[in-house]
């Protein structure tokens, strides 16, 4: 990025709160429901049906608060935002304008070993709009259809101050933001279903100015990645346009994931007014300090705060106590595994390594795979003793990730025993000495490289069963003899 | 507190309204006169009190999480002009 130039990005972040039911009325909210079939007169906008709130929303809301280090509102109401469009049969979202239930919060990230805190301006409660599906392609289709059972499911928008500087710290917010949610278990938080939803305010200036640039909203973000790829793109082309002279326009843009690329949707010029007004179906909240106190008493370990424990208690490295605190699960897996074999360090490897590798492969989550934390550590022994090699060790992985089957019994399925039996590679590494005899002059004569070559018979020999560090060990003795 | 015609257009446009040269300005009218109405409420000194958000003294009126089954999908889309494939059929909107 050009060195004159300064990123500015906030972030605006939808998070679908795991609530049984709707927001205002007792519909459900589960996930991929037959079209329509989660709807009632409040979610479908009947004259005279009134919302009534739903309390866990509202406890949600406040277990995310105080994850997020932010003041929770005495007193906060509800209020009508207007608009018109056919995923919105009110014709108008009840939302909260002027008095969000939080505000004031921070959270902290960590790009490269640089530290940063992270305001978070407010977070308020809102219900979704429904779903609207083109018949056809974007440009060429004629008409839409309307499913309405999202409409009404709980939402909480988290609002940052404009304070990350490039598309990895706004990358690392998300992601911050996402395992502070599910650890307080607020939201599954999952991108591909939009219970994660984000848009960038982003704008540059110049280095040093403390003046906001003219800003840009970008909408369609659906992956960490394409955040991230989005305000690169947006910045440079923000910057180019500077430098060419142009003048930026406010507006809203949309990410193209296939060309990445961002491009104009519309102007602010036409500027949505919402005239938001308070919403007198619904009396205000009062919210109690005994409630808050109440939830805070409830909140579990937070991402931070097992960061520093596996920091403090196992020496492991930020990079690897960021990684496993990236959610619940991986952190109990982690925690788990630890309890039946105390190097930290191998098993964090491990995660990190072949696990996180599979799961990616196979577009998995640590509970769709069958390798259990005991299996694991027993694995981790096997290699400890020697029984097996590291190399034997991937396949065994594998295999107990789909199977679940333990390690010892996948050794012997697969007659995998590593080979450290003293007598038996003595009687291989004659027969490979006296194999080659001009590797093994080779080798007298100073070359490194043949010594390679005769562990790599040995270890053909024996189907790469045989214990390494025995192989180097008995070989070097021998060839000494020679 | 007098409104200009083209505020008038501009609450028109945002209702989806369409007015009459003639309705804009009986509405121009009105709405003034309203306005100034309301405006007497600026005699009064309100430093001292609370904006009240809502008429009732109630607060916190809340329910429990509980699934309750809403009424079968026909009975929805009943009043639907246009309905395909359990959806409402709306103009393209882009």
């Amino acid at each position: 990025m050009d060195r004159e130039y300064e990123i500015v990005v906030g972030l605006e972040v939808h998070v679908e709160l795991k609530t049984a039911t709707k927001i205002f009325c007792s519909c459900s909210t589960a996930f991929g429901a037959e079209p329509n079939t989660q709807v009632c007169p409040v979610c479908s906008g009947f004259p005279g049906a009134l919302p009534v709130l739903n309390r866990q929303a509202v406890e949600y809301a406040i277990r995310t608060g105080l994850a997020l280090n932010c003041e929770i509102a005495e007193v906060c109401k509800f209020d009508r935002k207007n608009y018109f469009y056919p995923d919105l049969p009110n014709a108008y979202q009840i939302s909260q304008y002027d008095q969000p239930i939080c505000k004031n919060g921070y959270l902290d990230i960590n790009v490269d070993g640089k530290h940063s805190r992270i305001g978070i301006i407010r977070a308020h409660l809102e219900e979704d709009a429904g779903k609207l599906v083109h018949q056809g392609s974007i440009t060429t289709t004629t008409y839409s259809l309307v499913n309405l059972n999202r409409c009404g499911v709980p939402l909480l928008e988290i609002v940052s101050q404009p304070d990350m500087r490039s598309g990895a710290e706004a990358r690392a917010y998300l992601e911050k933001l996402r395992s502070i949610c599910l650890f307080a278990g607020v939201s599954d938080c999952k991108m591909e279903e939009g219970s994660l939803r984000c848009d960038a305010n982003v704008s540059v200036r110049p280095k040093g100015s403390s003046k906001l640039g003219t800003r840009v909203e970008i909408k369609n973000l659906n992956s960490f990645r394409s955040l991230e790829r989005a305000i690169e793109y947006e910045a440079r082309r923000q910057i180019e346009a500077l430098e060419d002279g142009e003048e930026l326009v406010q507006e809203t843009r949309t990410w193209d994931e296939e060309k990445q690329v961002t491009r104009s949707m519309r102007s602010k010029e036409e500027a949505h007014d919402y005239r938001y007004f308070p919403d007198p179906d619904l009396p205000p909240l009062r919210i109690d300090r005994e409630w808050v106190e109440r939830v805070r008493a409830s909140m579990p370990e937070m991402p931070d705060q097992a960061q520093q424990r596996l920091i403090n208690t196992y020496g492991l490295s930020d990079y690897d106590a960021n990684w496993l605190t990236s959610t619940p699960q991986t952190l109990e897996f982690f925690d788990e595994t630890v309890k039946h074999y105390p190097d930290a360090k191998a098993v964090s490897n491990w995660m990190m390594g072949d696990f996180s590798r599979l799961l990616n492969q196979n577009n998995m989550e640590i509970a769709d795979s069958k390798v259990t934390p005991q299996y694991l550590a027993e694995m981790l022994r096997l290699i400890e003793k020697g029984t097996i090699s590291g190399k034997m060790a991937k396949t065994i992985f594998e295999e107990m990730f789909f199977t679940g089957k333990s390690p010892e019994e996948i050794i012997k399925e697969k007659g995998m025993q590593q080979i450290s039996d003293q007598e038996t590679l003595q009687k291989i590494i004659d027969e490979v000495v006296a194999g080659n005899p001009k590797v093994v002059e080779d080798y007298k004569n100073g070359k490194e490289k043949a010594f390679g070559f005769l562990v790599g018979q040995v270890m053909k020999a024996t189907r790469g069963q045989a214990n390494p560090a025995l192989v180097n060990e008995i070989l070097k003795e021998r060839l000494m003899r020679e | 507190m007098a409104i200009s015609v083209k505020q008038v257009e501009q609450v028109a446009y945002l209702a989806r309204l369409e007015l009459t040269e003639q309705e804009k300005q009986i509405f121009t009218q009105q709405l003034t006169a309203i306005l100034e109405y309301a405006d007497k409420l600026n005699e009064l000194d309100t430093e001292q009190v609370e904006p009240l958000h809502h008429i009732l003294p109630i607060y916190n009126v809340m329910r429990e999480d509980v699934v309750q089954p809403g009424p079968p999908r026909e009975e929805t889309l009943s009043n639907a002009p246009l309905v395909e494939d359990g959806q409402f059929k709306v103009p393209r909107i882009i």
